[in-house]
């Protein structure tokens, strides 16, 4: 079988001081983070700086490159298209931008998504380069997410390489007998596709169901240790957000 | 297999006398009134290895699935070690009944390898290192415990497939159950589970169409079709029987010789 959607493309498998922090603390880390940064007015320019100093700090020690961060930067996109249209669709005075006629507040309201979009999004990507996407279910579990919830994100991770698996042999099938879609009437098939596709994964679910009746599941799954999380832990994953606070603190009292 | 069965009656102590599984009459019918079983007797001692086969569609998964209470029989009764199967008794009959099926990506459903071990026994309230010392062992006896942290998807399938048969093995069973175990191996995973199962003490039901490998693991076979059990005896008299194998769709692979096969077998 082809290795093609092994490995999962943001995790990097390391041992950096990120990594041995358990996922829920970083979670918390991050969120919090998070928080301080879209709370933060969007003029504070300096402020923002110093909330990419502080990422570019947590980046080194988990030894990720500019070259890494940078391409997984996409998931941003929508949110850079909708800030650059800000500045045209927004009303208020008018001011000259590079040689255009724009709204003064759509700018300046553009320019602060896009920074606060692109640390949040960086900020996630570090987390998730250094937690692996099962330790994150954990994390979510631990935080007290609903048991159904950690259940189905759990299967999703385990089956989403079995169903691609899947749909990979039926593309190669229907390739094999020199089928390209082409045209729109082509989606027929392509329905179809994806209705068998269903049904198999129904049946599976199903099956798997019985595999965990026959060994012994009543609807919740067996929770695994609870390690008690060292007080360090916390300190050291929640000064990033303190950082950051401290940041907005001291360029408040600047302003 | 006899050096298995005194080996085996010597290890176990509760309800030493009572036969790994007991069928008697077992007749079922699907909700869609399509009739599968058609009052089947099957006794299985302890330690004992039977093959069960059976052409496709003759009801040999609807029995599986009666040995653990999945369907329950519309008439007649199954006993696992002398406990009937039934609601009250069901987690101890699923920790009873260790079933493997076919598809491991179906049997193995946890994130890692350890946890899918640990998921039959931590059912049963097992924890800490009672639950650790059940999971090494049963991966130890596979022949899998480097690979305690690996997801499933990142093993091959004959990794997989032993991985499912610790998963059962974790729950300490009175009667392993495997549906079609030598399904879509390559020959060299083949001939490893083959040895593991060879190792294992314990009382073995095989479901398959591979005749070679029954031969191979289990020195009695009984033939299933239309719903009844149509045949029981030792493997290798019925292996040399053309004509009730023929019967019964069931087919030896080219070139294999059944008497070499008996001969090799004694």
């Amino acid at each position: 079988m082809g290795g093609a959607g092994h490995g999962h493309a943001v995790y990097r498998e390391r041992l950096t001081p990120l990594h041995v922090v358990p996922s829920h603390v970083k979670l918390v880390a991050v969120v919090s983070f998070v928080f301080v940064v879209v709370a933060t007015p969007g003029t504070w320019y300096p402020a923002f700086a110093g909330y990419l100093v502080i990422l570019c700090v947590v980046g080194a020690i988990a030894r990720l490159t500019i070259g890494f961060v940078v391409p997984r930067l996409v998931v941003e996109i929508p949110f850079v298209i909708f800030a650059l249209l800000l500045p045209f669709v927004a009303k208020g005075s008018q001011i000259e931008f590079l040689g255009m006629s724009v709204s003064e507040a759509g700018l300046l309201a553009g320019v602060a998504l896009l920074m606060k979009a692109t640390l949040s999004v960086i900020a996630s990507i570090v987390f998730a380069s250094t937690t692996s996407p099962r330790e994150m279910c954990r994390g979510l579990e631990r935080l007290r997410l609903p048991q159904i919830m950690v259940q189905i994100l759990t299967f999703m991770l385990r089956y989403v390489d079995v169903v691609g698996g899947e749909l990979r042999r039926m593309r190669i099938a229907r390739e094999s007998r020199a089928f390209t879609a082409r045209h729109l009437g082509h989606l027929k098939v392509l329905g179809h596709s994806a209705g068998a596709l269903f049904i198999r994964s129904y049946e599976r679910g199903e099956r798997v169901h019985l595999a965990m009746l026959s060994r012994g599941y009543t609807g919740t799954l067996p929770v695994m240790e609870q390690e008690r999380v060292a007080t360090s832990m916390w300190l050291r994953a929640l000064a990033v957000p303190a950082a950051a606070l401290a940041v907005l603190l001291g360029s408040w009292a600047f302003s | 297999m006899t050096d298995a069965e005194s080996q085996d009656t010597d290890a176990v102590t509760d309800s030493a006398h009572e036969p790994s599984l007991a069928m008697s009459g077992v007749a079922y019918a699907y909700p869609d009134g399509h009739q599968a079983l058609f009052g089947v007797d099957l006794l299985i001692k302890q330690g004992e290895r039977v093959a069960l086969l059976g052409p496709n569609g003759a009801g040999k998964t609807t029995l599986v699935l009666h040995l653990n209470g999945i369907l329950t029989p519309g008439a007649g009764v199954v006993h696992v070690g002398g406990l009937e199967v039934a609601k009250p008794n069901l987690t101890e009959i699923r920790r009873r009944v260790g079933i493997v099926f076919q598809d491991p990506d179906d049997q193995l459903f946890m994130p890692t390898v350890r946890e899918d071990v640990a998921f039959g026994p931590a059912n049963l309230g097992l924890r800490g290192s009672e639950l650790a010392k059940r999971v090494e062992s049963a991966l130890d006896a596979v022949g899998m415990a480097e690979f305690a942290d690996r997801a499933p998807h990142h093993l091959s399938f004959g990794q997989r497939r032993r991985v499912a048969v610790a998963t059962v093995l974790s729950m300490e069973p009175e009667i392993l159950v495997l549906d079609e175990p030598s399904s879509n191996l390559d020959p060299a995973s083949r001939r490893e589970l083959a040895e593991i199962l060879t190792g294992l003490p314990i009382t073995l039901l095989m479901v398959t169409h591979d005749l070679p490998y029954a031969a191979q693991l289990c020195s009695r076979s009984v033939i299933l079709d239309e719903g009844t059990i149509v045949a029981d005896r030792r493997t290798g008299d019925l292996l040399t029987d053309a004509d009730t194998l023929a019967r019964h769709r069931l087919e030896l692979p080219f070139g294999f010789d059944p008497l070499a096969a008996k001969a090799a077998m004694q």
